[in-house]
């Protein structure tokens, strides 16, 4: 749909809505909104939530060969939290007139995207602090913007999110610390998630601004208020003097500080790479979706058993 | 992947999603129950569960409420303005349309 069709259907409700975003105002569920940006939202929601859903599976795998109890203590709220992430956001999405079901519906049918990250593999332990350190570290530079975002509902979902969040930055940069000091195999372990993980982080932002026709339209609408481009720069900016501070490196041979712009520049990123994976040619994607519907699936029973103990107290209820 | 319509359609009658309720948590300290968001539940039981497990896994909450969202009945954005309007032009309602003596502490 032409973005020009919401304001000539109703241009004065339309330019109202606009003073309000520009007003830094708050939209509301029940408010008046063009087509176009609920549609927007709720492609932009649902993928978001989506990606907490599907997050949980690289983590998971780790979760009953975790090192030590502690860790796996730590992991398994990790992997809890993403899941409650998911559901905050879904939430979120359903005040815009859509509901959960059909979302989750086009998740299990692979008709919907979610966050391309989580179609690369955790092959070892340091996987899931690499995760914790780069891909929640990216996460939060994301969100932490969104939490300002002019729909009320996606802001507070992200509010609380962001909250949660940093405590999975946390345990993973603490892996990672540890790892990096241990025995030489540790460090290698740790270099070679870094060296997997790196590029991959840096994709998360979505592609170069000219390359991103939403990007634009969301930041107009202030949904969005800071470009793809400047948050993978402010994420850079953190990350490198992090991964000197535990010794590791971070797999760029044209990484260097630039005077000028006192901004950390990189080399290209693989941008063919990034499509193939979107377009769900990822090392993961099948297994994925494949997962997902298999919990789903097992799920079944448990859902048709809360639904006959709810019919079944229903009509004692009425009985009485 | 190729996408598998079918998919869609089988998860639409056998599983249905259950009714929505809205979650109302209160902090710790003697605020006010607050809104937190929504859950879909069978029953007000699971409601309260899924409540607790989705908006109170640190400590957020000393009590929660759970309301069917089908309950709730809220004034509308258009009329918004005649409806706060008796609110909006009383200025003796407020301590500073009031003057006191230079000085005095009140």
């Amino acid at each position: 749909m032409d973005p020009k069709s919401d304001a000539a259907e109703d241009p004065a409700r339309n330019a109202e809505f606009e003073a309000r975003i520009a007003r830094g105002e708050s939209i509301e569920p029940k408010d008046w909104m063009p087509d176009r940006y609920r549609k927007q939202l709720v492609r932009m929601m649902s993928q978001h939530a989506h990606s907490e859903v599907v997050g949980m599976l690289p983590e998971g795998n780790w979760i009953t060969r975790a090192p030590t109890l502690r860790r796996k203590m730590g992991l398994l709220a990790k992997v809890q939290d993403e899941a409650g992430h998911g559901l905050y956001i879904y939430c979120g999405t359903e005040t815009l007139g859509v509901d959960r079901h059909e979302l989750v519906g086009q998740l299990l049918a692979g008709t919907a995207k979610y966050s391309s990250i989580f179609n690369y593999p955790t092959l070892a332990w340091a996987d899931i602090g690499a995760i914790g350190w780069l891909v929640d570290g990216a996460a939060i530079v994301n969100q932490t913007m969104l939490a300002k975002a002019s729909y009320g509902p996606y802001a507070r979902a992200m509010v609380r999110i962001c909250k949660e969040e940093n405590f999975h930055k946390k345990q993973g940069f603490e892996i990672m610390t540890i790892l990096s000091a241990g025995t030489p195999a540790q460090h290698r372990m740790a270099q070679d998630a870094v060296n997997r993980w790196w590029w991959p982080s840096l994709m998360m932002f979505g592609p170069h601004d000219k390359d991103s026709p939403n990007s634009a339209e969301m930041m107009r609408w202030g949904v969005k208020r800071k470009s793809n481009d400047e948050l993978r720069q402010r994420f850079i900016n953190l990350t490198v003097a992090q991964a000197k501070a535990i010794n590791l490196t971070l797999p760029d041979p044209e990484l260097r500080y630039n005077e000028a712009t006192e901004n950390w520049d990189i080399g290209p990123i693989d941008w063919a790479e990034f499509w193939r994976v979107v377009k769900g040619d990822g090392p993961c994607n099948r297994q994925r979706l494949a997962a997902r519907n298999k919990a789903h699936d097992d799920g079944a029973w448990v859902r048709q058993a809360a639904t006959a103990y709810a019919a079944k107290h229903a009509s004692k209820s009425e009985a009485a | 992947m190729k996408p598998d319509e079918s998919r869609v359609t089988s998860h639409e009658s056998p599983d249905s999603q259950w009714p929505l309720w809205e979650v109302f948590v209160q902090p710790p300290g003697g605020e006010p129950h607050q809104h937190a968001g929504s859950v879909h539940a069978a029953d007000a039981e699971q409601a309260l569960q899924n409540a607790r497990d989705v908006y109170a896994r640190r400590g957020e909450g000393v009590s929660i409420w759970v309301v069917p969202s089908s309950a709730i009945v809220a004034s509308t954005p258009d009329d918004m303005g005649p409806f706060f309007d008796p609110g909006n032009d009383k200025p003796y309602r407020h301590p500073q349309f009031y003057k006191v003596p230079r000085g005095v502490r009140l």
